[in-house]
């Protein structure tokens, strides 16, 4: 079966995530900017699947699009945000930042036009095989499970992460 | 023409290198806290395309040269970080939160309780 990861997905995924990313830094409401971060997480999850990677497909549509953004959502709700529109939206840096991430850009792109003989033309195609079984043999495998442990302090700073948003957003402890 | 139209690994690479810019960018300019903690969603997401494309690269590589079983450091990698960002997200907000409680704002600019 021919793979569907034709240049046509790619540009239009590509273009959905800059511009997605264009009106997240840009947009005065930030209900505006979240719908616009769902569009760009939704465009990088089409791109895990054109890079054979269903997993994290799925894992990055459950938790960033349906978990994390519903927390912005929420947080964004439980905050009055009529008087941050009157506001200014960026801060008097803004000059100089942007010319700190056009230097960085020009890192970049230094970076990439002299590695970029590293990387092979054309496209990468192998059989697909079982990614969630390779993916899961990885973290809880008993022979091949290198990931065991990092696995385990992944639960334990999340445990800490709910100890400390609820102690945060506390009125009184 | 044919090869050159073909997506390679770089044109990942390069789309994670554009997605990070946009993220240092607002991470740098806005003065809104909760646009600022979604560019470092943002960020985090560039840092992620790049992790599972070179993951793509590893596999492609070890059967164009006969190697083993694909390389999927970097996704597992990728779901490391997924779950930072949910850490990082749950955390950053309950500040938020706080903060909103004791000056009415959600204004970068005016964090400066603990500036000398």
């Amino acid at each position: 079966m021919a793979p569907v990861a034709t240049p046509f997905f790619f540009y239009l995924l590509a273009a959905t995530m800059i511009i997605g990313g264009i009106l997240v830094i840009t947009r005065k409401n930030a209900v505006h900017s979240a719908m616009a971060l769902i569009t760009a997480l939704l465009a990088q999850s089409g791109i895990y699947l054109m890079l054979y990677a269903p997993f994290v497909a799925g894992v990055q549509i459950i938790l960033y699009a349906g978990g994390i953004m519903v927390l912005f959502l929420f947080v964004i709700m439980l905050i009055s945000i009529e008087r941050t529109l009157k506001e200014r939206q960026f801060n008097h840096q803004w000059l100089i930042g942007i010319v700190a991430a056009a230097a960085l850009g020009g890192l970049f792109i230094a970076v990439y036009t002299r590695g970029k003989t590293l990387f092979p033309e054309g496209r990468l195609t192998y059989a697909e095989g079982q990614n969630t079984q390779a993916v899961a043999d990885l973290l809880y495998g008993p022979h091949t499970g290198m990931y065991m442990f990092s696995f385990e302090i992944a639960s334990l700073l999340l445990l800490v992460a709910i100890i400390g948003a609820v102690v945060m957003a506390k009125k009184r402890i | 023409m044919h090869a050159m139209l073909e997506i390679s690994t770089l044109h990942y690479l390069v789309l994670g290198a554009a997605l990070f810019l946009l993220g240092v960018i607002g991470v740098l300019t806005r003065r809104n806290v909760i646009i600022v903690l979604m560019s470092i969603e943002l960020i985090l997401n560039a840092v992620n395309l790049n992790l599972v494309a070179l993951s793509h690269y590893w596999q492609g590589m070890s059967v164009r040269f006969g190697g083993g079983p694909g390389a999927l450091h970097g996704q597992v990698f990728a779901i490391f970080i997924i779950t930072d960002a949910a850490a990082e997200a749950a955390v950053g907000l309950g500040i938020l939160i706080a903060f909103f409680r004791n000056k009415e704002t959600v204004n970068v600019d005016e964090v400066n309780l603990l500036k000398w």
